[in-house]
């Protein structure tokens, strides 16, 4: 059984972390970090079979941020479940640092592939997940995508091809949060309906508010029954959540928060507004 | 770059020394007898398992292929993913697919991450003949070349193909092979031992010295014949791999030669010639000359008639030694 309340809270120190290397970055992608930070605290700390301390072990469940730019959320995550010490969080983004921009697995453990070019991640989850069914293991792949990312065409190549293969050891999930880097998806460029997209090529789909962290859990359990096909959870989440200044606004897709920000954003996170 | 010895059996192999062969059709024999020693060989092909001579291995071990249908680009993500998770995948398409259509795939999803994809093109160069420019790939080598971490290998015939094969197989880190449609003459002797990184000399020139890989290299060597019956001392070698460069022997080489000639079935730009000439402009300047398509797309044909308009024959290259010689 999940425990909701710890995971809530492991939500909230994961955006203290995300807020607080960006703001030392001085640079980065704070909106779509925050806006996933509930999701992928369900991974790494409820759903996910990993060991920190051995992070090449084979049977793992693989985790592939397709979405790259929300690297810091990725680097939360493995810091506070000990891939490496939490002060290595400050380098982000800084000559030398196995914290680059976007995710790199040459240089830090625990990263499973690099990504940062968007729309690449899901042909590699694909892949991960043949392997491990090829290797006989119940090991399952997570991927994390962006809504804006979805226009990239390889996305609906890799649609294709899990489906074709019927990788029921993979779980995508989008972070629906409506917003890229122009502005709306809807206007930039409609992905919408997703979730019809992602039937009509032969996905399991669930919709799910992608903050409320029993609906994220119970998303993942199910997905885990689901045989002969993927599962794609459509999560609806909002850019920037948790930190009201941030919350649903585009300009905050790829910038820091500066000093006064990040107080406000420090005491918000604090008293629990999450 | 790590230089690897072949554990690999590869007595079974010699069968293909001295045969006049398509390198796709040895490369398509030889990942059968990888895939019968080797579980962890995986092959992907985007549609084109037919042509590319992966068919051999589909039919084979159905359960290690995986058809990623016309899409190049998930092809080699998907490829990525499972080198990741340990399996040796080899991935083919025309090399103008491999290459151009998921060049940034193979960037950022394979080198980026070092992850072990074989990627095998076959139908590189203008010997494709009759398709014409779509599908003739002329500079997938210096797109492949440009990548930080990658390994360029362009065999001469049917043996140094299905030895490169099985040596990348025994390699950890991404390797593209380039691999060619038409028959090609065998021209690598049976002590031949092929190694990553290095060069086959044949024989030294005191004259002019033949760079060449892939079909060229038989070119270079009918060239050599009449150059030495003309008086013009001339010696050819083998420069298969392209990156990482045997720079040591090209050092060498070029320390003898009056003339340096490079030969590919590629742009002038960036391939072979390219690799060559920054090597030799920095270290050991002498006289050059490229051979090879000369920034320009190919069109549709009889293969052997476009290599004659495109220059890439013996007869062209005895023309540019001797037109040097000339002065």
């Amino acid at each position: 059984m999940a425990d909701i309340a710890f995971l809530k809270e492991m939500a909230k120190n994961l955006r203290i972390e995300i807020v607080k290397m960006l703001a030392l970055a001085g640079s980065g992608h704070t909106g779509g970090s925050l806006s996933s930070a509930d999701i992928v605290t369900a991974l790494y700390f409820y759903k996910m079979k990993h060991d920190p301390k051995n992070p090449n072990w084979h049977a793992r469940d693989r985790f592939v941020l397709s979405k790259g730019h929300a690297a810091p959320v990725l680097y939360a995550a493995l810091a506070m479940s000990g891939y490496f010490d939490k002060s290595l969080l400050g380098t982000l983004r800084k000559i030398n640092s196995p914290l680059q921009g976007h995710p790199c697995c040459k240089s830090l453990p625990g990263i499973e592939v690099s990504t940062g070019s968007l729309g690449q991640g899901l042909s590699v989850a694909n892949g991960m997940a043949l392997g491990l069914r090829l290797d006989g293991l119940p090991s399952r792949v997570y991927c994390l995508l962006g809504d804006g990312e979805i226009q990239e065409g390889q996305i609906w190549e890799a649609a294709m091809s899990a489906s074709h293969y019927k990788l029921d050891n993979l779980c995508a999930i989008i972070d629906h949060n409506n917003l890229q880097i122009d502005g709306c998806c809807s206007e930039v460029m409609d992905v919408s309906p997703i979730d019809e997209k992602f039937k009509a090529f032969g996905w399991n789909v669930f919709n799910i508010d992608g903050h409320n962290m029993e609906e994220i859990v119970e998303a993942l359990d199910e997905a885990e029954k689901i045989k002969g096909k993927p599962t794609m959870i459509v999560a609806k989440t909002i850019k920037g959540k948790g930190v009201s200044i941030f919350e649903g606004k585009v300009q905050y897709h790829g910038i820091a928060p500066t000093k006064e920000e990040l107080e406000i954003a420090l005491k918000e996170l604090s008293n629990g507004k999450n | 770059m790590g230089k690897i010895e072949c554990s690999c059996d590869l007595i079974e192999l010699t069968e293909l020394c001295g045969k006049d062969m398509a390198t796709r059709d040895a490369y398509g024999i030889t990942l059968v007898e990888l895939g019968k020693k080797n579980p962890n060989i995986v092959v992907l092909d985007a549609d084109l398992s037919c042509s590319t001579k992966t068919v051999l291995f589909r039919k084979n071990f159905p359960e290690r292929f995986f058809n990623m249908g016309v899409s190049e680009q998930d092809m080699i993500g998907t490829a990525a993913g499972l080198a990741l998770t340990g399996k040796i995948p080899f991935a083919s398409t025309f090399a103008i697919f491999a290459t151009g259509r998921a060049w940034e795939q193979v960037r950022q999803t394979v080198c980026y991450s070092n992850a072990n994809v074989k990627i095998v093109a076959t139908h590189g160069g203008i010997t494709v003949g009759e398709d014409g420019a779509t599908h003739q790939a002329l500079e997938d080598v210096a797109l492949m070349r440009v990548i930080p971490g990658m390994t360029v290998i362009v065999p001469a015939d049917a043996y140094e193909t299905s030895q490169c094969i099985v040596t990348i197989s025994e390699y950890y880190g991404p390797v593209y092979v380039r691999l060619g449609r038409a028959k090609v003459p065998a021209v690598m002797p049976l002590e031949y031992k092929f190694r990553i990184g290095k060069s086959h000399v044949f024989n030294i020139g005191k004259d002019v010295n033949i760079i060449a890989n892939g079909l060229m290299v038989s070119e270079a060597l009918k060239a050599s014949e009449i150059l030495n019956k003309e008086g013009i001392h001339t010696g050819v070698a083998n420069f298969s791999t392209v990156k990482p460069l045997d720079e040591e022997t090209l050092l060498e080489i070029a320390k003898k030669s009056k003339l340096i000639i490079t030969v590919e079935e590629h742009s002038i730009i960036g391939g072979l010639g390219g690799a060559v000439s920054e090597f030799l402009a920095e270290n050991y300047p002498i006289p050059l000359r490229r051979i090879g398509i000369k920034d320009t797309f190919g069109c549709s044909g009889d293969w052997k008639e476009l290599l004659k308009i495109y220059g890439l024959t013996a007869q062209n290259i005895v023309e540019v030694a001797k037109e040097f010689f000339k002065k």
